[in-house]
């Protein structure tokens, strides 16, 4: 019972912290508003009654600043998570959540989306969605034989193709024209022009996935001690691997299509928490999430603070990388 | 009574090579049976096949009367324990988690461990003594530690049938012994346990029965005496090899050679060694190891060199205490020493006694190694006539320090049986 006491010390603790990013950066931005002002916002939105602040602040908190930090707290939340999956799964440390091809895969559907001469509304999200999935099936498809996925030939696989459709991204943005700025930008990864919608769907495959995650955290331990050993204590191993895969893969497509390729949450968070809670993935799972989604509504904070607006991207590999080194040096990050 | 497992003519082809090729046998419940063969004689294989890792191409595998291929793993895994062979571990679990992993088959996705489940963690902690190591990363105990570890957590599993994976190959000699004596109470408790045990001795101390494996085939089952013999050894192995009868446990014993002159092709080369004093004893040692058929002499029977050569059982040519070396055991000698592929003269005192076998040598014209130890003139008690013979010794053969003389001696058999089909080269 240690372990879930233990869980939910963490989870409330990061909750906290989440709140409290979430607020703070709900106060920053070209218009000045208070924090006291902010709380009272939030709380009347959540439990109704009218708030003590101008319209225009509500109006700026509720539609702007609030949608921007959710779905930036959700994107985070899902990197994060299915980067502890898949550094696990792999047992490969450098694993993060497109190693299978799932950034790769969006990034050609929404590029190709950007460059195509037809305008179709929600065509850029949609298309990464199924850019991401397509990619991410074929290199499972490729990686099997017999009804066996070697994770090994699934990392080749996934770097293979990651290469491949590098170099169809790179040929489509050759001939992007007047597109070539949005594409890049799209390709950095950014959260502005965040709607609820955008959040809400998100959250719908999120969420879910996330639960179904948390449920096989026991199976995913298991794992950890080779697929053999997984075999002989009662684990499906290949039924384990499609299913951890397929979700870990739904939730990166999903936080990749609404906000681009964010590069480096999904590598460092669960390496940091690894080293704060263990190897255990009952309370690596929940606490990695939290994490990752309190670092990137931080770290888009950062973004949008100053004159002009930074890709969130930027930032995250900006501060994330050297903070990665700076572990790596102390021979703090391991194998998981 | 069903046997608690039954192999029926399992073959596994791994990598396009035939590892299994129609195994068929059989255990009986609350049996403990060893799997000993050869470094890839399939002992693995067979194993992964009993716990389900592996479908056989060919035959099927029951347990508990149940085909294992028709069974999900959980079902197995509440049958079959395995205690895998190579535990290295990146991961830091702490050793208890480990443990715990051992209750899986029994807790249901949404289930949480309930106080049966922590008796049976504590328990199999406690009888694998590791229950010290409770809290400690499992990265970082020592590898003999981690073996422990693993077959608590197998013991943990609490299941009918257990499957040991070369448990006792990372263990001290105290803890091969504990760990064995254990799986031998969990025999007696009544269930059944298949190891793979390299090691032949404790394979025969411990095992109720053993299958022999090679290449890929059952050689030899039944009970450790009848299985463990110098033929199948030796078959299966490669090495000569002498089984006996271990003198404190009364089980068999096999002591092994790795086979050099079979591997070759050729017969064992035999060496005369001229001693005294105790002179000889280190080489005859040395020489034994290496393989060659030895005699000896002419020594006195209560020389140390006699003794020594009765130990290592080589052919021995005495006369009595403080009496000289006569014809007939010059005569002895000589005969030996022409028969012999080498003859080793140790770095004896000379006396006008032991004249005859240095004459003995000479008069033959077999290959021979003159060893270089204590001057020739601090051991020289026959005059010149002792001066002369070693002297003459040294000319015609290879002169060396006790270090080199197997080196020498190989060098001269192999110059010895080069030159004995044409039998034309002409001596000095």
């Amino acid at each position: 019972m240690r372990t879930s006491v233990r869980t939910g010390a963490w989870v409330v603790g990061l909750l906290g912290a989440l709140v409290a990013v979430t607020l703070a950066s709900a106060t920053i931005g070209p218009v000045d508003i208070g924090a006291k002002s902010v709380a009272d916002i939030v709380l009347a939105a959540v439990f109704g009654g009218t708030a003590n602040a101008p319209e225009s602040s509500r109006t700026i908190v509720m539609s702007i600043r609030l949608p921007r930090i959710v779905l930036g707290a959700i994107v985070g939340f899902a990197l994060a998570s299915a980067g502890a999956v898949m550094q696990g799964f792999f047992r490969n440390p450098m694993a993060d959540p497109s190693i299978v091809g799932v950034s790769a895969g969006a990034a050609t559907g929404a590029v190709a989306a950007i460059v195509a001469p037809v305008v179709v509304p929600v065509a850029l999200p949609v298309a990464a969605f199924v850019g991401a999935l397509v990619a991410a099936f074929g290199v499972y498809v490729l990686a099997s034989e017999g009804g066996r996925t070697p994770v090994q030939t699934l990392l080749l696989a996934g770097i293979a193709v990651q290469t491949f459709l590098g170099a169809v991204v790179s040929f489509m943005l050759i001939g992007a024209g007047r597109d070539l700025r949005e594409a890049i930008y799209w390709l950095m990864g950014h959260l502005h022009h965040s709607t609820w919608t955008e959040a809400g769907v998100a959250a719908a495959v999120v969420l879910p996935g996330f639960l179904g995650l948390l449920v096989y955290a026991r199976d995913l331990n298991v794992l950890l001690l080779g697929e053999e050993d997984a075999h002989s204590l009662g684990i499906e191993v290949e039924r384990t691997k499609r299913l951890l895969l397929t979700v870990s893969s739904l939730l990166t497509a999903a936080a990749v299509a609404v906000a681009g390729v964010i590069g480096f949450v999904g590598l460092v968070v669960p390496h940091v928490m690894r080293l704060l809670v263990g190897p255990d993935h009952r309370i690596l799972l929940p606490t990695s999430a939290l994490a990752g989604a309190a670092f990137l509504v931080a770290t888009d904070t950062v973004a949008r603070a100053g004159a002009a607006e930074l890709p969130v991207g930027i930032v995250t590999a900006a501060v994330g990388a050297p903070f990665f080194l700076y572990l790596l040096r102390k021979r703090e990050v391991r194998t998981p | 009574m069903t046997p608690a497992i039954e192999v029926d003519g399992v073959s596994v082809t791994l990598g396009g090579a035939a590892v299994l090729d129609s195994v068929s046998t059989s255990v009986d419940e609350g049996r403990l049976v060893g799997l000993v063969g050869p470094n890839g004689a399939g002992k693995t294989t067979l194993l992964r096949t009993i716990n389900g890792v592996l479908d056989p191409d060919r035959g099927s595998v029951r347990v508990d009367g149940r085909d294992v291929a028709t069974l999900d793993s959980r079902a197995t895994s509440r049958l079959v324990a395995t205690v895998p062979q190579s535990t290295a571990s990146t991961f830091d679990f702490p050793v208890r988690r480990i443990v715990e992993m051992g209750r899986t088959p029994h807790i249901g996705r949404f289930g949480t461990r309930t106080a049966a489940d922590r008796d049976a963690v504590d328990e199999a902690m406690d009888r694998a003594a590791v229950s010290h190591l409770a809290d400690r990363p499992v990265t970082a105990v020592s590898g003999g530690e981690r073996q422990r570890v693993f077959l608590a957590r197998a013991l943990a599993q609490d299941t009918p049938v257990l499957l040991l994976d070369e448990p006792t190959s990372d263990l001290d000699v105290n803890h091969q012994v504990r760990t064995l004596d254990l799986v031998a109470d969990l025999v007696d408790e009544g269930r059944t346990v298949v190891a793979a045990i390299h090691d032949l001795d404790l394979a025969a101390r411990y095992c109720d029965e053993l299958r022999l494996l090679h290449d890929g085939r059952i050689r030899a089952a039944g009970p450790p005496e009848s299985v463990l013999t110098d033929d199948t050894v030796e078959a299966a192995f490669g090495a000569r090899a002498t089984v006996t009868t271990h003198p404190v446990t009364g089980s068999a014993s096999v002591t092994a050679f790795a086979d050099d002159a079979s591997a070759t092709g050729e017969r064992t080369a035999t060496v005369h060694v001229i001693g005294g004093g105790g002179a000889a004893t280190p080489l005859l040692h040395h020489l034994d190891a290496a393989g060659f058929d030895l005699s000896v002499g002419a020594v006195s029977t209560d020389d140390a060199d006699a003794e020594t050569a009765r130990t290592l059982d080589a052919d021995l040519v005495t006369v009595p205490p403080y009496a000289p070396v006569d014809d007939e055991a010059r005569d002895a000698v000589a005969e030996r020493a022409r028969r012999a592929d080498a003859v080793v003269v140790a770095d004896v005192t000379v006396a006008p006694g032991n004249c005859p076998n240095l004459d003995a040598v000479l008069d033959t014209d077999t290959p021979h190694v003159v060893v270089d130890g204590r001057p020739i003139r601090t051991r020289n008690v026959a005059g010149a006539r002792g001066r002369r013979l070693v002297s003459r010794l040294r000319d015609r053969g290879a002169v060396v320090d006790a270090d080199g003389v197997v080196a020498a001696v190989r060098g001269a058999v192999d110059r010895d049986v080069d030159r004995r089909p044409a039998e034309t080269d002409p001596r000095p």
